[in-house]
């Protein structure tokens, strides 16, 4: 009797709270696992996501025309900007329809269409007097101000006169309309 | 969360037997380095195959950034190398490790060679793998010259002379490889095809071959 009841305490199994020893090997294999993995991989996406975490740089002045050339009608310039892009340094050509307001202040806006990025341009035989798109057909008033499919108005170029020269600086949202 | 997401797939494909298939066999004692140590001579094959995986991943975000053009080849390389976050990393993976799996797969040969596994019936699998051999040199040497610096450009030079030292055909051969007759603009295009398309498709063809063979035929004997 005496024995038995031993027995029986001896072989009861011990109930225990923590993970089994198979549960733990997995974790531990996993973990490594993953951190193998991870020191192999991140590296890899770091290096992909780079172009979005590269600094931007902020483009200065260019000296793009006399103040006294520019009239009440948009008048298109073209301007050279340095751009760098990877291993590869160029100046491509920029333009700006450039005029003058009413109040005599000079604006340039930005002839990148705010549909879908085509260029517009100002005053065809398709529509006289207002900017046109060819792509999808927008238009924009003198001011830039959104006629039809576009959603937003164009974008101005920053604008500053000095000795008697027109300077173009960042683009910026339209603040005419 | 994974657990269901495995039930709710494996519901509709069954793929609970595939996977059984493929990872959940036996290994057997005598190439189990918990045993016997020196076991550890049969990891060279999966090691090879664990380099091979880092080269494709690190290749392929090599080319986000590579142009394989004579003009800009040098400068893109110069770029992702010193500008591009990580870059030293990355390049250094793909530069070692193209090394370390010749070295690797040498290790393999010599451990199947010494084992005498390539005996019956696994004489095709020996043939495979010496195929596996011959296309990973492909890529080490048309890897080799993708970089356009000096090195890259004798190192291509000398290979291309060595082609052509074959009797007979060796002129055709060195004009085939080289897109013409001078190691060029076509050139490098042409080694940029065979180093990331052609040879790589041909390498993961081989592999499924090599691979299909030792699960059908088992791990040889021990010694």
């Amino acid at each position: 009797m005496d024995h038995n009841e031993q027995q029986e305490t001896t072989h009861k199994p011990v109930k225990r709270k923590e993970m089994t020893r198979r549960q733990f090997l997995s974790y531990t294999l996993g973990g490594a696992g993953a951190f193998m993995a991870g020191g192999a991989i991140l590296p890899m996406i770091r290096f992909a996501v780079d172009p979005i975490l590269q600094k931007k740089e902020k483009s200065g002045f260019v000296k793009v025309i006399e103040e006294s050339k520019v009239t009440n009608e948009p008048t298109e310039v073209k301007f050279k900007i340095h751009q760098v892009d990877g291993w590869y340094e160029s100046d491509p050509k920029l333009a700006a329809w450039i005029a003058k307001s009413d109040d005599g202040k000079i604006y340039a806006l930005s002839p990148v269409c705010k549909h879908l990025g085509c260029m517009v341009s100002w005053s065809g035989e398709e529509a006289p007097n207002e900017y046109h798109c060819p792509c999808h057909g927008a238009r924009y008033t003198k001011d830039g101000k959104n006629l039809k499919v576009a959603p937003k108005p164009l974008d101005e170029y920053e604008v500053k006169t000095e000795n008697g020269w027109v300077y173009l600086g960042p683009i910026e949202p339209n603040s005419r309309v | 969360m994974f657990k269901n997401m495995y039930n709710w797939i494996d519901e509709r494909l069954d793929i609970t037997p595939m996977w059984r298939d493929i990872a959940d066999h036996e290994v057997p004692e005598h190439v189990n380095p918990a045993h016997h140590f020196s076991a550890f001579v049969y990891c060279f094959g999966g090691l090879t195959f664990f380099i091979t995986v880092i080269q494709i991943l690190s290749g392929m975000f090599l080319t986000m950034y590579y142009v394989p053009d004579i003009i800009n080849a040098y400068y893109s390389v110069d770029y992702l190398q010193h500008q591009v976050a990580f870059g030293a990393i990355v390049r250094g993976m793909h530069h070692w490790g193209a090394s370390l799996v010749i070295v690797m797969m040498f290790l393999h040969t010599l451990r199947v060679f010494f084992t005498g596994s390539y005996k019956a019936p696994r004489e095709m699998n020996w043939v495979v793998g010496m195929l596996i051999f011959f296309v990973m040199l492909g890529l080490g040497f048309t890897g080799y010259l993708l970089p356009w610096d000096n090195k890259a450009y004798y190192a291509t030079k000398v290979g291309l002379e060595i082609a052509g030292a074959v009797p007979f055909l060796g002129d055709y051969i060195k004009e085939l490889l080289n897109g013409g007759t001078i190691v060029g603009a076509q050139t490098l295009t042409r080694f940029f095809a065979f180093h990331v398309f052609f040879l790589p498709g041909a390498l993961l063809a081989l592999l499924a071959g090599h691979f299909f063979m030792i699960r059908k035929q088992g791990i040889s004997g021990p010694l």
